[in-house]
């Protein structure tokens, strides 16, 4: 089991490690020199010099992007180009909305998928079955930000029960801000709890072929009790590895989610910083979201091979 | 385990296949006939709600919709499609050559660029790609290729690997033939409707990200006409004139539904055994 660690957590550093040289070389560069970029053409040699010298530009790629990657170990972020303040800070205010609005639509997405899911698997070909599967094959086909669109719609502009859009801040109460990331974190979870419901209801089919759940049932197990205790629990295995997909969807997804409710968090930043050209701002959201992807990656698949030990022997 | 009869095969099928003809009859119609012309503008009509004249209503410039959509058809389907090929050409190769010496060092090689790209959501790397180069078409066709090469490479060893241990290869290998030639003749005829099925999907999934990539202004720019940002243009208006937004979802809807229904009846059709293995 420590090998097995050991040796994701080389894999893990250095996919870290190749993915923040893609970052730096596509972002630092391949544009040019942001200084002409952020004082225009018109801007004289000795401005741009001292722009340069400030950014820490005029040294060369390989140390600037070993100040950057130390920077980001030490927590120090850079400077935003912009507005010429700390991007960590930047970067943490809009953290405190995009990251409970993942974790939020995830939770939406787990309460709704495993009753359809479990339900589903139980009473395969019913009419319930269909049903659920009819509604997550519209639920995968529906854009997300449309979806949140008709929300906007109907739960907002026509019944007022929602704000339409925009965040009070946490310090207006937590009801309040869980309140108006409300309607965004359903529709992040509509797409999700679908595919959910799905591979756990597909999951669970296979298991309960399985020669151990008749013996359940044979030695006296109702089949409500041979699924909750033996079939759900073999069942988890891909349902856990789709979670953990899934919260890296739901960062990014949340990226445009809050495009549509006017939600300063880490998605209106970037476009923010796309627009003004402040790349340092893109590349460390960027570099922080892979970062996310590639641990949440990392856990789940460490958490398995601790469950099963069959798994450290395989590759994924 | 019930075998699936032919005929729940079908039921996707014949549904997916009329949405998926119905989508690419009206991209091919729209170069020769519209109901109006899409750069028509016509401000007495504006926000006009459906009706004989305009069947899906007017946009806030008195642009036909239902032409629009027409029209917009075409970049869905040639974004996503060029993605698809960009993620086939490249991605099946590779997978070939990573199951026929998997284990060795261009094996690992493959599939760990693949996790690599697996870290960046297609999203990411588009904001990347038109952080520098600016948004467009052809910089959203290259961000959903890239996401979709590790699935074909994935796709196509995983495939691939299951058929190197069968007899017939062996066999092959017996005549002469060398390993690109068993792989090209032989392995790649076997898979091709494992990848004909994903490119269904990978399609489909193409649609859903050109859409969201135009809302957020980086996909394809006006006066290019595009469903996403259709979407993107009657957000502020959705109070005032909701059928702006209805129709280009719905539009979007029901083409992901069709080509979804088509991927699965295809995978029920041509080989059962394949069911249930799509997540």
């Amino acid at each position: 089991m420590l090998r097995y660690f050991l040796l994701r957590l080389g894999s893990l550093i250095a996919t870290l490690v190749v993915a923040s040289l893609v970052i730096f070389f596509v972002l630092e560069v391949v544009p040019g020199d942001p200084a002409s970029y952020m004082l225009g053409i018109n801007a004289s040699e000795e401005t741009l010099q001292a722009l340069r010298q400030e950014l820490g530009l005029n040294l060369s790629p390989p140390l600037r992007y070993l100040s950057w990657i130390s920077g980001l170990v030490t927590g120090d972020f850079g400077t935003s180009y912009t507005y010429r303040t700390p991007v960590a800070g930047m970067i943490s205010d809009r953290l405190w909305i995009s990251l409970p609005l993942a974790i939020y639509a995830l939770l939406i997405s787990i309460v709704i998928a495993f009753p359809a899911g479990v339900f589903s698997a139980a009473r395969r070909g019913s009419g319930f079955d269909t049903g659920i599967m009819g509604a997550t094959q519209l639920g995968i086909a529906i854009p997300n930000f449309w979806f949140a669109m008709m929300l906007v719609f109907f739960f907002a502009i026509k019944l007022h029960w929602f704000s339409a859009g925009g965040f009070p801040g946490w310090d207006q109460g937590v009801l309040n801000g869980l309140k108006s990331l409300t309607l965004p974190a359903i529709a992040l979870a509509l797409p999700q709890a679908s595919i959910l419901a799905r591979v756990l209801r597909s999951s669970l089919l296979d298991v309960l072929n399985e020669d151990y759940l008749r013996t359940a049932r044979a030695k006296g197990l109702t089949r409500k009790q041979a699924i909750i205790r033996h079939a759900l629990r073999n069942a988890m295995i891909p349902v856990l590895t789709i979670i953990g997909l899934q919260f890296s969807f739901l960062l990014a997804g949340a990226i445009i989610i809050e495009n549509v409710f006017f939600l300063p968090g880490l998605g209106r930043l970037v476009f923010q910083s796309i627009a003004q050209r402040d790349l340092i701002v893109v590349e460390s959201v960027l570099m922080l979201l892979v970062f996310a992807v590639v641990m949440v990656t990392f856990a789940v698949d460490v958490m398995y091979a601790w469950v099963d030990p069959r798994m450290r022997g395989r590759r994924k | 385990m019930t075998k699936p009869s032919n005929t729940t095969g079908f039921k996707k099928l014949l549904p997916g296949l009329i949405l998926v003809a119905l989508f690419f009859l009206a991209a091919v119609l729209s170069y020769l006939w519209t109901p109006y012309e899409v750069d028509s503008i016509d401000i007495k009509n504006r926000m006009a709600l459906p009706n004989m004249q305009h069947w899906f209503g007017t946009d806030h410039f008195g642009r036909d919709i239902f032409s629009m959509l027409m029209v917009g058809a075409r970049t869905s389907i040639a974004v996503a499609f060029i993605a698809v090929g960009i993620g086939v050409i490249v991605g099946v190769p590779l997978g070939l050559c990573a199951a026929a010496w998997q284990g060795r060092w261009l094996d690992e090689l493959i599939m760990r660029s693949n996790d690599l790209i697996f870290a960046f959501p297609a999203l990411l790397i588009a904001i990347m790609i038109t952080a520098v180069f600016g948004p467009g078409a052809v910089n959203a066709i290259i961000a959903i290729g890239i996401f979709n090469i590790p699935v074909f490479a994935r796709l196509t060893r995983s495939g691939a690997m299951a058929l190197w241990a069968r007899e017939y290869i062996l066999a092959a290998r017996v005549a002469g033939k060398n390993t690109v030639q068993i792989s090209v003749e032989h392995i790649l005829p076997n898979i091709l409707n494992l990848l004909i099925v994903q490119a269904t999907i990978q399609f489909s999934l193409g649609i859903l990200a050109e859409a969201a990539l135009s809302y957020v202004g980086l996909g394809a720019q006006p006066p290019v006409p595009s469903w996403g940002r259709m979407l993107a243009d009657s957000q502020t208006l959705i109070s005032i004139a909701p059928h702006l937004a209805l129709f280009p979802g719905l539009v979007i809807v029901l083409t992901v539904l069709g080509l979804n229904l088509l991927g699965d009846g295809l995978r029920d059709w041509m080989d059962p055994q394949l069911r249930r293995q799509r997540s």
